[in-house]
């Protein structure tokens, strides 16, 4: 029982990455149209950021967790600007054509850099121990990422869903030139749009550095995961996003108890099956 | 929102052109054993041409960009070698066998990732690929990191010895221009225009009573057969089988190859291989900036050179000549 919800743990855990970084893809898709590939290298990022500020600087894990994202969202908006804006006439594809590229060099860079194995990276002093639940081990800090990353996403909904900017925003996923029309700077809100779904994964990358080791591969792998996740819960929407990313977290938990020779590609068979069954993602639409 | 397919404008070439232009490539590949070009890069380059040809086909031709070629390449690559060394098939049926496989696992994926289109197609086959890439680390058959190793040549039609470098070559040469010229043929088919007719407006061929499902499917099927064959030939070549074949990286690089070489055209694919297989070996030491060169060779590419090597120089010979 204990193995159980320790795997089951895990899933979540995983869950929450999948469900903050398929969130930022989702927002990113919505506006650009435009998968980023370059995701999973700046969750990556995120987490050298962490690890460069504790071991050069000495500076902590709180302040990276607010000064990463904006660092490599700053990042992310730069690329907008000079390279995806220059897409936006063309065919989706060479938006991502251009996001493997630019995903290839940063991957490249920092294992020549950092070598390719992991860097350890400490849990900050206030989330370490763990509590005893009666029915198994909790470590504090794996609560903590479960409990932040819902926050995240939540407010990320609650910001698109529920307020006028993020009516602003769903409007132009709709129709660019109406709103613009309306007097909104569209290309600034896409650049900022931008900005924000890379540092939504630059923040899930410094809560990733004290559970994985930080390696210049962490995010490589991980962006195919979530790219299955985005396929089967389809981009239509945010709460989707968020619900399928843990779902199939618990899901591949569960498996890596029962079975754990597929725990590696339960995700890619479930994504099969949907798309048999419901070509458009669980919660998508066809556009 | 343009669906349109991402080619520049194409450019027209007469088929005598592409006749004679053939022959040359066909002469100086026959020549170059003797001018002193390592065969071993040689069928490589070749093999990898192949390939990249195969996936222009797809991409190129039908507007589908997969992600997860190297499942084609890697698979029948694995079944070849397997056939080859364990049931002691002779290379000419271990390499049909391999590129069988391929087109089999290409009727499977190829039916379920058409169900979407564009940036999911993309999506949909690398995370397909990925799927196949554990299933060949676990399974025990392909001996994970190790790959199938000392694959046996053997004789071909129990005449030919490949074992002998010059005679492997010209096999190699052989089944890469017979690729060559039938997705050449394929192209300029009524199935290859109905093809770009889908490609460049999907909703207008269905009208006109095209099932485009079912050329999609084709044309998805016959892209996977050839690579598979690039990647069964080459596995005998190689006598190895193994997890590079399969990985996504090796996706990543085929569509390099095209897009460099110029995607929608027939010589670029070509092209774009001899470059990107000569540039590889050649920064051979340099290690991992290897990666950051092709992540590079990508965004320029993609920003300033769409049309790729081929596409520009026909393009320039188109403005020269008026």
């Amino acid at each position: 029982m204990q193995a159980l919800f320790g795997q089951l743990l895990i899933g979540l855990i995983n869950g929450a990455f999948y469900a903050m970084l398929s969130l930022g893809l989702a927002v990113i898709f919505g506006l650009l149209n435009i998968i980023n590939f370059t995701h999973g290298a700046q969750y990556m990022m995120g987490a050298f950021f962490a690890w460069f500020m504790l071991t050069k600087l000495g500076v902590g894990y709180w302040w990276s967790l607010l000064l990463a994202p904006i660092v490599v969202g700053a990042f992310g908006m730069l690329i907008e600007r000079t390279m995806l804006a220059r897409l936006y006439k063309l065919d989706h594809l060479y938006g991502l054509l251009l996001t493997f590229g630019l995903a290839l060099i940063i991957q490249g860079v920092f294992r020549n850099e950092f070598g390719s194995s992991g860097l350890p990276y400490q849990i900050p002093p206030v989330l370490t121990g763990g509590m005893n639940l009666g029915f198994m081990f909790l470590p504090i800090y794996r609560g903590w990422v479960i409990v932040a990353s819902l926050i995240v996403c939540l407010s990320t909904w609650y910001v698109i869903e529920r307020t006028k900017l993020g009516s602003y925003l769903r409007a132009a996923t709709e129709n660019r030139a109406l709103v613009q029309a309306f007097g909104i700077n569209v290309p600034r809100m896409i650049t900022l749009t931008f900005g924000f779904g890379v540092g939504l994964a630059a923040l899930a990358g410094v809560m990733a550095a004290p559970i994985y080791q930080v390696n210049p591969l962490m995010g490589a792998d991980l962006i195919i995961v979530v790219f299955a996740v985005v396929v089967i819960g389809g981009m239509g929407s945010i709460m989707g996003a968020i619900l399928t990313g843990f779902g199939l977290g618990v899901v591949e938990g569960l498996t890596k108890y029962f079975y754990p020779e597929a725990s590696n590609t339960v995700i890619f068979v479930i994504m099969v099956i949907v798309l048999m069954i419901k070509p458009a993602g669980l919660f998508g639409r066809e556009r | 929102m343009a669906t349109a397919v991402p080619i520049a404008t194409p450019v027209r070439r007469s088929r005598s052109g592409v006749l004679v232009g053939t022959a040359v490539m066909a002469a100086l590949l026959a020549i170059a054993p003797f001018a002193g070009i390592y065969p071993v890069f040689m069928m490589k380059a070749l093999c990898f041409a192949l390939f990249a040809c195969a996936f222009n086909l797809l991409l190129g031709f039908g507007g589908l960009l997969s992600f997860g070629h190297a499942m084609f390449l890697g698979t029948a690559g694995y079944v070849c070698a397997h056939a080859a060394k364990v049931w002691g098939f002779p290379p000419e049926l271990a390499i049909a066998t391999g590129t069988v496989a391929s087109a089999g696992l290409g009727v499977v994926v190829g039916s379920l990732a058409i169900r979407r289109q564009g940036i999911y197609f993309a999506m949909i086959t690398l995370a397909v690929a990925q799927m196949m890439y554990f299933f060949y680390l676990q399974t025990p058959f392909t001996h994970g990191e190790d790959g199938i190793q000392a694959v046996p040549r053997g004789v071909l039609f129990g005449v030919f010895d490949l074992s002998k470098i010059l005679t492997m070559y010209y096999v190699v040469l052989v089944v890469f221009l017979a690729g060559f010229l039938f997705i050449y043929r394929v192209i300029h088919s009524p199935f290859g225009q109905v093809l770009k007719a889908i490609r460049e407006n999907e909703p207008r061929a269905i009208s006109l009573g095209y099932d485009a499902d079912r050329y999609k499917l084709i044309a998805f099927i016959l892209s996977a057969a050839l690579a598979g064959l690039a990647g069964a030939v080459k596995a005998i070549v190689f006598q190895l089988a193994s997890l590079t074949d399969v990985h996504w990286t090796m996706s990543g690089e085929v569509v390099l190859m095209t897009l460099l070489g110029g995607m929608g055209t027939i010589f670029g694919p070509v092209v774009g291989a001899f470059f990107i297989i000569a540039l590889e070996s050649y920064l051979a030491g340099f290690g991992e900036w290897v990666t950051v060169i092709t992540g590079v060779i990508f965004v320029v590419c993609v920003l300033a050179f769409r049309r790729g090597i081929v596409g520009e120089l026909a393009a320039w010979w188109a403005k020269a000549r008026g």
